[in-house]
């Protein structure tokens, strides 16, 4: 089969110790079998290691924070585009995804580039601050939880909890609190790295079972394979993991997928209790970093949302591997000072 | 008593559960009654079966085999405990 030759821009090239899902998708498109692609590289920092991934990442260009807001961004998607011909854009933090999201229309009518992501009301019904809302409305349990603005709050948070419970951030950071000065103390660590407002949560105790998944934004959830963290680093991200055999999650994850017509890539993270039940702890927006365990066991679901971003009809994926690992591991690149220096000065590499 | 049909066990006696993610190892004896639990083998008939392949009393093998099942109870391996 001829395959298509097309250009993927891709974000989150951070393959460091709490990696991005960049280099992860960008293999799986790299081993597609409809395409032959070229991809573009996206990147924040000068030292994210994708950039210097050659075998994977053809070219790289930086980009503008966030915090800069659209128009930057557009302006130097635009730059980009013109030299690169871009096909489609995968975004891949969760940090980015708001702004690509409110592009999304204009990058496609203007420069033709297409993208296959969210809506804004999927991606803010999902927010850790309304997630038992989300679990309510699709029929999946989540542990209790409250906003909170102020550390004088916990005292009062006696009604509603019982110790322990778990003090999050509302976009990263989680720390289980066994007393009302340890919640204190957490607080306080957590908002000033992520600000306010602070989600108090209640403690499900149990073995948590993730799932990478990928909705076509029709209510059919194209892929979706379970995965247990074996080995965990300090910063609680998995190193390792094996791919299960679980009908229920899958169950829950079509139903969720299915409910609220996710479109795009998302993670949805679980505790299952020593009583079998399930409850949702959070539901990223995009792909995980382990996606790439999903492509070894037989579902790409990177390559699936490209074709449908291009508009091509996919069917569901019907089975996966089971008792497939994936362990990460680490290296050196060595890179020469040029490099360095072209994506410090130039902004592109 | 029955072994979870779906556990994945192997010659070496590598153990999968492919519903939780655990693995484990046993030794070759491990792995007999294991294979004798597949084959819906009673208690008594295990015993049985072992006290002649193993040098070893009936009451000693029935502790020993007590403490086995516990623990492959609490790894989940075993679907119900008579």
């Amino acid at each position: 089969m001829t395959k298509r030759k097309i250009t993927v821009a891709v974000s989150g090239l951070n393959n460091i110790d709490s990696p991005g899902p960049g280099i992860p998708v960008i293999r799986a498109l790299k081993e597609s079998e409809y395409f032959d692609v070229r991809i573009i590289g996206l990147s924040y920092e000068n030292l994210e290691p994708g950039l210097y991934m050659r075998d994977l990442v053809d070219k790289s260009y930086s980009i503008p924070l966030p915090s800069s807001g659209t128009a930057s961004l557009l302006e130097r998607l635009r730059y980009i585009h013109d030299v690169e011909n871009i096909d489609v854009i995968i975004p891949n933090f969760d940090a980015e995804l708001h702004s690509f999201i409110k592009l999304a229309t204009q990058l496609k009518n203007d420069f033709g580039i297409e993208t296959f992501l969210p809506t804004q009301e999927q991606f803010e019904s999902r927010h850790k601050s309304v997630l038992y809302e989300f679990g309510e409305e699709n029929g999946v349990k989540v542990p209790y939880a409250k906003m909170i603005f102020s550390a004088n709050e916990i005292h009062s948070l006696k009604n509603d909890f019982t110790y322990p419970l778990v003090i999050k951030g509302k976009y990263y950071d989680a720390s289980i609190a066994a007393t009302p000065e340890q919640a204190v103390n957490y607080f306080h660590k957590i908002s000033a790295k992520w600000g306010l407002p602070i989600i108090v949560q209640e403690f499900v105790s149990g073995n948590e079972v993730n799932v990478t998944a990928i909705g076509d934004g029709k209510g059919n959830c194209i892929g979706a394979v379970p995965m247990r963290k074996l080995y965990i680093t300090d910063k609680g991200k998995a190193w390792a993991g094996v791919s299960l055999d679980d009908e229920n999650l899958i169950e829950i994850t079509n139903r969720v997928i299915s409910n609220s017509k996710w479109k795009g890539g998302c993670e949805l993270e679980f505790i299952k209790t020593k009583e079998g039940e399930y409850y949702l702890l959070e539901m990223n927006p995009r792909f995980p970093a382990w996606v790439y365990l999903a492509k070894g066991c037989g579902q790409n679901h990177p390559e699936a949302l490209v074709r449908m971003a291009l508009g091509e009809e996919v069917k569901p994926f019907e089975s996966y591997d089971v008792g497939k690992l994936f362990v990460r591991f680490s290296f050196d690149q060595i890179v020469d000072i040029k490099d360095y220096e072209k994506i410090s000065t130039l902004g592109e590499l | 008593m029955q072994i979870n049909k779906n556990i994945a066990i192997s010659d070496s006696g590598f153990v999968f559960n492919p519903s939780t993610g655990d693995s484990f190892s046993t030794n070759q004896v491990g792995l007999e009654i294991i294979r004798l639990l597949k084959e819906n083998k009673s208690k008594e008939e295990l015993i049985k079966e072992l006290v002649l392949k193993f040098s070893t009393d009936e009451s000693t093998l029935e502790k020993d085999l007590g403490d086995f099942f516990m623990m492959l109870n609490s790894y989940q391996i075993l679907v119900n405990n008579d």
